[in-house]
């Protein structure tokens, strides 16, 4: 059973990954973002059931749809919009964006926009907990899709994992499209859990619209890692609402039906009935756990129209911690 | 201690002994395995083979080019971390590691499989402290040999520095003594950046003094191999050694070389350069990359852009041809540049 402050934390965060993308799309059309947003509405059951298990000791490894991945991690939205924005508040001054949101001091590895590029770093930290003896406290967790899972990185990735017992967890959010590709032409098995089977470690398929079923696969997988036994795969079948980017129009290669099937198994609605049917919340609870959480995110848009843009230095800072010659281009 | 460059050379009077490029490198290794206790070593055939019952390690060959040899006894497979055939997959995890406080050091065996792991030095060791706001640093040390000039033919015996050093947020080191190599390897361990170390295959079994104290060589820094009035000859890894060779035919010659040996790429000592030329107003620039977009041309600029009033004569670069490297020994080594090239290119500015 889980406790009850962790299940409002499992809605609030769903809701809050949610509401964010809504209004970062929104922000993104009226032209207040700088340049491309990948949104994750549809698969917030998965971060959250995820990193529900996860502490600030544990580092996530995250993809260019990372937003869901932030938020359920702990990072404060208003940077995160401010980041979007462009703006010198967020959470990478500015310099990363959308792809590149990344907080280290919550444990989190970075988004990264090169398709299974951060699969290694996750498993990097994992390396770092193990070698430093820490391994229950700090786990790696490898967010990536099922177009990552032909990558010959998360291959490599895996096998590394696995010949040297690393606590790291390898999840695999399949929201059936890689851009406009679907998964069934581009990855040679029906399950990519299966893909674990080579590398001598559990592959677990899981409804990654249900963030029960998450948190239970992932409670499984985590003790796994932090006792030591090693890595694990888990496939979680879902989908993203929205296009692959803010502009992409899906009825050019999904069908209206296809759509409102995932829509019947939407994360936050199955939640809402599930703890409402079984007494835990009132239908009333859950609307001011939600109104919370809306308010939080227009404080976000707010927090990130008013906030400075960054001022010209930026540019040139950060590239090294030390560097003996001058950054600046020839002009 | 800090060593100031400039001193280097015959007349340091400091405790040391001869020694093998390959010893110093390795004697740098286990002494910076000694003094931190992040750092540790991975890369293919390291630990050189497993006992199948004990599953201890062989060390078998000491590791490529025997640069870990003995290492793994001392240390332990936890700190000497052999690595299965997947550069992407273990530069990565370095990169993972360096991100989360280790301080990994990773041998890519030859220069050319940089190539595979490219992504991953580009895309995350490279750029995360810059695209996350400073949030981070990547204390990663890479090496690997490069070069021509021992049959290790196309896929085993590249230069190309020049790709390296184009890259923002990483450093490039090309050591090319066992002095060098001790400092430049101890700086770049140290360094909070991702520093790739070059080694050239022609250096590994070369001999020459090392100072028994500790001592590190400043990144950026440049050093005179050699005094001299009439030309400055730019060297850098084995091509510093061509340099040397080039400059004692001159002096048969009456023709008085200066010998720039810049060890590091990026960071570039710009300013030894500019000092030199500034004197001898003639500079050759010797590169055993490819010519196209290589550190000679790139030195060729900054020389053109910055001491364009000081120059007698072109500036002139002696390196490789626009060619993959050839297998046939008589291939390669046209392919080379060597000092007699450099000779005739120095005689030739001086209408000789």
């Amino acid at each position: 059973m889980i406790k009850e402050d962790k299940l409002i934390w499992m809605y609030q965060t769903m809701c809050r990954i949610r509401f964010f993308e809504e209004a970062m799309l929104e922000q993104t059309y009226k032209g207040n973002s700088m340049g491309v947003t990948h949104p994750s509405d549809g698969q917030e059951a998965v971060p959250t059931g995820i990193c529900a298990h996860l502490s600030d000791n544990d580092w996530i490894g995250s993809t260019h749809r990372g937003h869901g991945h932030c938020i359920a991690k702990g990072l404060e939205t208003d940077k995160m919009m401010a980041e979007i924005m462009g703006k010198y508040t967020g959470n990478c001054k500015g310099k990363g964006g959308s792809m590149h949101i990344a907080d280290f001091s919550k444990g989190m590895l970075g988004a990264n926009a090169i398709v299974g590029a951060s699969i290694p770093l996750a498993v990097g930290a994992a390396l770092t907990a193990k070698y430093q003896g820490k391994e229950k406290d700090s786990i790696g967790v490898a967010f990536f899709g099922d177009g990552a899972s032909s990558q010959g990185v998360l291959h490599e990735s895996m096998n590394l994992a696995s010949i040297w017992k690393l606590p790291v967890i390898f999840a695999c959010e399949n929201n059936q499209y890689a851009e406009a590709t679907p998964s069934w032409y581009a990855v040679s098995v029906e399950d990519i859990a299966d893909r674990a089977a080579s590398y001598n470690i559990p592959g677990v398929i899981v409804d990654g619209m249900d963030v029960f079923q998450v948190y239970e696969a992932a409670e499984e997988a985590v003790k796994r890692a932090r006792e030591g036994k090693g890595p694990t795969l888990l496939e979680l079948k879902t989908y993203r609402y929205h296009g692959h980017f803010h502009a992409d129009q899906t009825e050019k290669y999904r069908t209206t039906e296809e759509e409102e099937e995932w829509h019947k198994k939407d994360c936050i609605k199955n939640f809402e009935e599930k703890v409402v049917q079984q007494k835990i919340f009132t239908k009333s609870k859950l609307n001011k756990l939600k109104s919370e959480i809306q308010k939080e995110i227009e404080e976000a848009v707010e927090f990130g129209l008013s906030s400075p843009l960054p001022p010209s230095e930026v540019l040139y800072e950060d590239v090294y911690v030390n560097y003996s010659n001058d950054l600046k281009g020839l002009r | 201690m800090e060593v100031n460059n400039s001193n280097i050379g015959p007349g340091l009077e400091v405790n040391g002994q001869e020694m093998r490029y390959r010893d110093a490198f390795n004697n740098t290794l286990r002494s910076e395995l000694e003094y931190d206790k992040n750092v540790l070593i991975i890369g293919e055939d390291i630990s050189g083979g497993f006992d199948k019952k004990t599953k201890e390690p062989l060390d078998a060959w000491g590791g490529p080019f025997a640069a870990t040899k003995g290492l793994v006894q001392d240390f332990g497979v936890e700190r000497i971390m052999d690595a299965p055939i997947s550069e992407a997959g273990f530069v990565g995890a370095a990169i993972g590691a360096a991100l989360t406080g280790l301080r990994p050091v990773v041998d890519l065996m030859y220069f050319d499989f940089t190539t595979v792991a490219f992504d991953q030095l580009l895309s995350n060791a490279a750029k995360s402290r810059y695209m996350f706001g400073g949030q981070t640093k990547v204390p990663l040390t890479l090496f690997a040999r490069s070069g021509s000039g021992t049959g290790h033919a196309a896929q085993h015996s590249s230069a190309f520095y020049s790709i390296l050093a184009h890259i923002p947020g990483l450093k490039v080191v090309t050591p090319s003594d066992p002095y060098s190599v001790k400092g430049l390897l101890s700086a770049a361990i140290r360094d909070d950046d991702p520093v790739f170390v070059v080694n050239d295959k022609k250096l590994i079994n070369m001999t020459g003094f090392v100072p028994d104290e500790d001592y590190r060589i400043e990144l950026g820094k440049g050093r005179y191999l050699r005094k001299g009035n009439d030309v400055t000859l730019v060297g850098m890894s084995y091509t510093s050694v061509v340099c040397k060779e080039a400059a004692e035919k001159l002096e048969k010659l009456d023709i008085d070389a200066e010998v720039i040996d810049l060890m590091s790429l990026s960071p570039l000592d710009e300013q030894i350069i500019i000092e030199s030329v500034s004197k001898t107003n003639r500079i050759v620039i010797v590169d055993e990359d490819n010519p196209r977009a290589s550190m000679a041309s790139e030195i060729a600029a900054i020389v053109s852009d910055k001491a364009f009033d000081y120059l007698d004569a072109p500036v002139k670069r002696v390196t490789a041809p626009h060619t993959p490297v050839p297998y046939s020994k008589g291939l390669e080594d046209e392919f080379m540049p060597d000092s007699d090239d450099v000779v005739q290119t120095v005689k030739n500015i001086l209408d000789i």
